[in-house]
């Protein structure tokens, strides 16, 4: 809790975060927030930017191969944002990636993904894989909202140490549903737009 | 400038450093709290669809509160703590700076430089009490080094462009803003232990000045002075506001160790130099695309709309000072 509490403050003071809800409102239903990825802030800055309440509620998934080594980087990820562990690297792994993401949705948590899979150095996010697919095919009473993260990627780009302190946006987009008998392609990229349509 | 008290004239001028300082909050505390109960009286008179100017007028009186505060906070708890404010200061205002520049991966390690290196080494000097390399640090081995660094990344596009902006932010928001602590750094004949009051003295008569051309231009300004840069500025507000800061600036000559000619002109000096601080920065921020330092935070000024006038002020004050009376 303490962690939390810390941890939040200093994403605000390093970041801003500021959350602005511009198709939805703050919600205690259940969750999937799906957004763009430009740097390792992103996690942080997206989970900060909640209302406390949700926050609890709210788990972002997070790459085992960056955030699961232990270290500062692992307590934050286990104390601080309650990580959702996600393998990566498809040798090591065995079962469904997707498998504790799902358990954590059967508990009733809300989850934060990043669906391009790894960083850009861009602006706008490349195309989603297809992860928020499959849970949106498997939980169609979760709400998949769109969220964009502007000036991250210049705050902390790949490669670099410290992040420069700036001010980011956390844009909430609208809640998006995938259509019985939706092919895939299209929702993912119908997902994808509702991301880019907030930059 | 006497007061009575039951039995003795007792001298404003041989009061003790705090007993001055809180002489002056008493009259800022209740200007404030008149300016709030008037704000909040027009904000329930005004219209619904007309609030926009009253409610910016409550904002400035908002963030008025907080700088007293923080005033209050500098005096209570000293030098160390005063240099944390300001320190902290500095670092949102650059945070402002930098997100409205355009910033390109080269310019990563420069930046990390001027937030990591360059602020707590700036404060640090002026709490070591290091006059020498204090001023001269930013403008000479900062100017030169982050360009350096720029360059080692490779990346050359629009290189003159990225290196002034970043030296504009770290000149603005770090030097010259820690000017303004800086007066701790003046060792005034007559005046030790007192900088601190010389530090509320430059803020109070720069944000007044701020004020009182705002009020005047609302109520009396006519002609524009420079409508592209920044529309609300007038040549009636500038004079009014300008003169009436003045005046109230000599009036506080007993917190100072200049004599009541020498506060008018100190003063004259910090209404000027703040005005066209205020007028540069508009012009700086206006080329980078924004109307208001913090528009990315909804319903804030940003912190560099309320300290652009003390950016010019502070140091120009700070070695006229030093010139005339250290």
């Amino acid at each position: 809790m303490i962690t939390s509490t810390l941890l939040v403050g200093l994403v605000r003071a390093l970041v801003g975060a500021h959350g602005r809800w511009i198709g939805c409102a703050p919600s205690s239903a259940q969750r999937i927030y799906f957004a763009n990825h430009s740097s390792h802030l992103d996690t942080l800055a997206l989970w900060a930017a909640l209302p406390a309440k949700l926050r609890t509620g709210t788990r972002p998934v997070a790459a085992r191969d960056y955030w699961g080594h232990g270290g500062i980087r692992g307590f934050v990820a286990d104390h601080g944002f309650r990580a959702v562990y996600l393998d990566r690297d498809a040798s090591t792994r065995d079962g469904d990636p997707l498998q504790p993401l799902m358990d954590a949705l059967d508990a009733g948590d809300s989850l934060i993904i990043f669906p391009e899979g790894t960083r850009s150095q861009e602006a706008l996010p490349q195309a989603f894989r297809s992860g928020l697919f499959h849970l949106a095919q498997r939980y169609p009473k979760v709400e998949l909202v769109a969220v964009y993260l502007d000036t991250l990627h210049r705050s902390m780009p790949k490669g670099s140490l410290l992040p420069v302190p700036l001010t980011c946006t956390v844009r909430f987009g609208r809640c998006l549903q995938w259509r019985a008998g939706e092919d895939k392609a299209i929702f993912l990229d119908r997902a994808r737009s509702a991301v880019v349509e907030l930059a | 400038m006497t007061i009575q008290t039951s039995s003795t004239n007792v001298s404003m001028q041989q009061l003790s450093a705090q007993g001055k300082f809180w002489w002056v909050m008493g009259g800022v505390l209740s200007l404030l709290l008149l300016a709030s109960a008037i704000g909040w009286w027009l904000h329930r008179r005004a219209a619904p669809d007309k609030r926009e100017v009253i409610d910016n007028l409550n904002m400035r009186i908002r963030a008025w509160w907080v700088m007293v505060a923080v005033l209050c906070g500098c005096f209570l708890l000293g030098r160390v703590t005063t240099l944390v404010f300001f320190a902290m200061a500095s670092f949102f205002a650059l945070r402002e700076f930098t997100t409205l520049t355009p910033t390109r991966r080269g310019d990563h390690l420069p930046l990390v430089v001027c937030f990591y290196l360059a602020i707590p080494l700036q404060y640090w000097l002026i709490g070591a009490d290091w006059y020498g390399l204090f001023a001269i640090c930013i403008p000479v081995y900062g100017f030169l080094l982050l360009p350096a660094l720029t360059a080692f990344t490779g990346d050359i596009e629009n290189f003159l462009e990225r290196s002034t902006k970043i030296q504009w932010g770290l000149m603005l928001t770090v030097y010259c803003i820690s000017y303004a602590p800086a007066v701790m750094l003046l060792h005034i004949p007559g005046y030790e232990g007192q900088s601190l009051l010389l530090m509320l003295y430059l803020l109070l008569v720069v944000q007044i000045s701020d004020v009182l051309q705002y009020v005047f231009g609302k109520l009396f300004g006519k002609h524009k002075l420079a409508p592209k840069v920044s529309p609300s500025k007038t040549i009636e507000g500038l004079v009014g506001g300008g003169l009436s800061a003045t005046a109230i600036g000599t009036a506080l000559w007993w917190i100072t160790p200049f004599s009541p000619l020498g506060s008018a002109g100190m003063s004259l000096i910090i209404v000027v130099s703040g005005f066209l601080g205020g007028l540069a920065l508009s012009a700086v921020k206006r080329s980078l695309g924004a109307k208001d330092w913090g528009t990315m935070i909804e319903g804030h000024g940003g912190i560099l709309d309320r300290l652009d006038s003390v950016c010019f002020a502070a140091p120009i004050f700070f070695h006229v000072v030093r010139y005339a009376y250290a």
